[in-house]
């Protein structure tokens, strides 16, 4: 297989993946740090390099609302927003999955003000975790083409019919530069077909959607389906990973990817970028003698609950970093875990750690002090004693 | 009968909006779809916000209509139906999409995205059906309500004046402009179909009395619509590329010593009981603005 390296931001990453998706219809209103997503996209159209339309809309309402009417339409739509702009197009988000219409949207994970802030936490993305779509956290460039191509693949599969977001860390990808193999267009059409979904408004054909119920057990019915479909990409997402890999020769382990897992007692638990760091902080705590592993999630939603449960089984901790909070009770993706963990009978105790929020610079140093100190009040007093710790460094 | 070179004899049987649907008695948007059928057919695909039409469709799995519908969130009509209409261009597919929204989607919560999609060109027309207010959710007052008009947000009458939606859609510069109304079916009808062989973007606001919501026997739904245009306070225009053309209906009412009493029409309406003379006078006063400040533009 014939390597293409070329030197990408995580943003150029997406408009690439997209490019070479052969998205028909895009839609998007400018918010930082997503701008250059779409500013590259456009390049891509208007100097033939890309045969798509663009719209330029008035807000990210509209974008999403707009994506939703073409790919209902019978194309392949793609949009991207972060932040605010995602809060705006909430209604959207709902409607979309409701709908089940495919469609994928890269989200440039930035902070909620007030204040005003720029920088990265994953506010933005994990809010959304209700709304029925699967979601993905990449952990560099590379992962970020290679997930935004499986997850048109993963979305338009007939088992899924779902819309899905990708999530890539504000500025620590988005606007830093990566080698990324870019693959050939040849490779990609080999592994993503052409359009397919539930259905196709055109004229003559009298079908409609979403007008109201009459009885709404049929409606609850329509919103389980969103659930299990959810469940069932699970077994998807393991296949277009595998192919994935057999074709490019880079595979992600589906929903969760373990790092030096095999022995440990002690397991780290994060997504995205800073899962990087936590890779580091893992090497530097084994070179100490911990016993310590990492668990990468790379999707959200659906949750790999057993996946998790399988790893976890047996050690003596677990500590998961959230770079987002549900105020008022903890970091969303410890709830999740401790959830489904107690559920399945995973007796482990399991720390949350909140940092990195509204942009707060967190290294691997950072990561390997708050694991040490955990590790070592488990084997000194055998439980945790403040179990949702905000880290400001 | 013939108007406008169209003969109603010309016009397709087939029924659109289906009987037995769950509009109110009298419901002028009814009308309004039956007409839209008759015009564009099977070309059209419509996408409808939340509002009166989102009812009259019927209950899953049943539904009373024979068009395409894409029922969408409020503000986002116009948005969709840009997707709509782009995807259909790519797939190189002929489809006339039509955006069928009330005042609230028209001119309050989705005026942005119809301002947008305006400045933008896109190929899509939007019939904003104006009942005067938010009927869906129980007749409260929108910015399309007249002055002087009892809602249930405004008990003693409203105290603003109603927004001029389609001088706003005139200054887009967009390729086609027009009003009509449900008492003018073969207007409605002609405008229609003009709009369809344009490219771009093109407005329609068709003036729909409601029964419901203004407090009038449900059989009288065509004489208010009728008496709106007789009294000069609803002008029924067409612009194409921005020149306004009074239609032939709303032309002897230029002259407004032609023109019915106002009084003629808000008084076989129980919305505008509370109007004082006074009121009435300011309201005259009104109309008489908006009629000249229309006929600048001709």
């Amino acid at each position: 297989m014939k390597l293409v390296v070329m030197h990408l931001t995580g943003n150029y990453a997406v408009a690439w993946a997209v490019k070479l998706s052969r998205v028909k219809v895009v839609s998007a209103y400018p918010i930082t740090p997503q701008t250059t997503i779409v500013e590259k996209i456009s390049e891509f159209i208007e100097s033939g390099m890309m045969d798509a339309k663009i719209v330029r809309v008035e807000s990210e309402h509209s974008a999403l609302a707009t994506v939703f009417g073409a790919a209902s339409s019978g194309v392949r739509a793609f949009t991207a927003t972060s932040s605010h702009g995602l809060m705006y197009m909430y209604e959207m988000v709902w409607w979309s999955a409701g709908a089940r219409v495919p469609i994928v949207m890269a989200i440039v994970t930035r902070t909620i003000g007030a204040p005003w802030n720029i920088w990265s936490d994953h506010s933005d993305f994990m809010s959304q975790r209700d709304t029925g779509w699967l979601m993905i956290f990449a952990e560099h460039n590379q992962e970020v083409l290679d997930s935004v191509i499986q997850l048109f693949r993963i979305t338009e599969d007939p088992r899924v019919y779902l819309p899905g977001m990708i999530a890539l860390d504000a500025f620590i990808l988005s606007h830093t530069t990566e080698p990324v193999d870019v693959p050939d267009q040849s490779l990609v059409d080999s592994f993503l077909p052409s359009r397919r979904q539930p259905y196709t408004f055109k004229s003559g054909d009298p079908i409609t959607m979403g007008n109201l119920p009459s009885n709404p057990r049929d409606n609850m019915k329509m919103r389980w389906d969103v659930h299990e479909s959810l469940v069932a990409a699970k077994k998807v997402i393991m296949e277009v990973d595998r192919e994935w890999g057999e074709l490019t020769g880079r595979s992600y382990g589906g929903l969760i990817e373990c790092y030096r897992c095999s022995d440990a007692k002690y397991f780290i638990i994060g997504v995205g970028a800073w899962v990087g760091d936590m890779r580091e902080a893992v090497d530097m705590l084994r070179s100490e003698g911990y016993e310590v592993g990492l668990i990468k999630l790379r999707f959200v939603r659906p949750f790999p609950a057993e996946e998790l449960a399988e790893v976890v089984r047996g050690g003596k901790g677990a500590i998961v970093f959230d770079r987002s909070v549900s105020a008022g009770s903890a970091g969303p993706l410890y709830l999740d875990t401790v959830a489904h963990l107690g559920a399945l009978n995973v007796g482990v105790p399991v720390k949350n750690v909140i940092a990195g929020i509204a942009g707060v610079d967190v290294t691997y140093n950072d990561i390997a002090g708050v694991v040490r100190s955990f590790i070592e009040e488990i084997e000194s007093k055998g439980v945790v004693s403040n179990y949702v710790e905000w880290y400001f460094g | 009968m013939i108007v406008g070179g169209i003969s109603i004899r010309e016009l397709p049987r087939k029924k659109y909006l289906l009987p037995g649907n769950s509009s109110c008695p009298g419901c002028p948007e009814a009308l309004g779809l039956r007409y839209l059928g008759m015009a564009l057919g099977d070309r059209v695909i419509l996408v409808v916000p939340a509002g009166c039409s989102t009812v009259i469709e019927g209950l899953a799995p049943n539904y009373s209509m024979r068009f395409p519908i894409v029922n969408v969130p409020f503000a986002s009509a116009d948005a969709v139906a840009s997707g709509v209409a782009t995807a259909k261009e790519v797939l190189g597919e002929d489809a006339v999409v039509v955006v069928w929204a009330g005042d609230g989607a028209t001119a309050d919560i989705g005026f942005a995205t119809l301002s947008g999609a305006a400045e933008r060109g896109d190929n899509i027309i939007h019939i904003c059906v104006d009942n005067e207010a938010y009927m869906n959710t129980g007749i409260q007052r929108s910015s399309l309500t007249p002055y002087g008009a009892w809602t249930t947000t405004t008990w003693t009458g409203k105290k603003e004046r109603k927004k001029d939606v389609p001088l706003i859609m005139l200054m887009h510069k967009v390729p086609y402009v027009a009003t009509a109304s449900v008492g003018y079916p073969m207007d409605f009808i002609e405008k229609l179909r003009r709009a369809a062989s344009i490219k771009g973007f093109k407005y329609i606001h068709l003036h729909a009395p409601c029964p419901t919501g203004w407090r009038f026997d449900p059989s009288l739904t065509v004489e208010v619509a009728k008496l709106a245009v007789e009294t000069g306070m609803w002008i029924l225009f067409e612009a194409i590329n921005g020149k306004v053309k009074i239609s032939p209906s709303s032309l002897p009412y230029r002259d407004r010593s032609r023109r019915k009493p106002i009084r003629d029409y808000i008084k076989i309406q129980g919305r505008f009981r509370a109007l004082t003379d006074k009121e009435l006078r300011k309201l005259e006063s009104m109309v008489d603005d908006v009629w000249d400040t229309l006929i600048k533009f001709t």
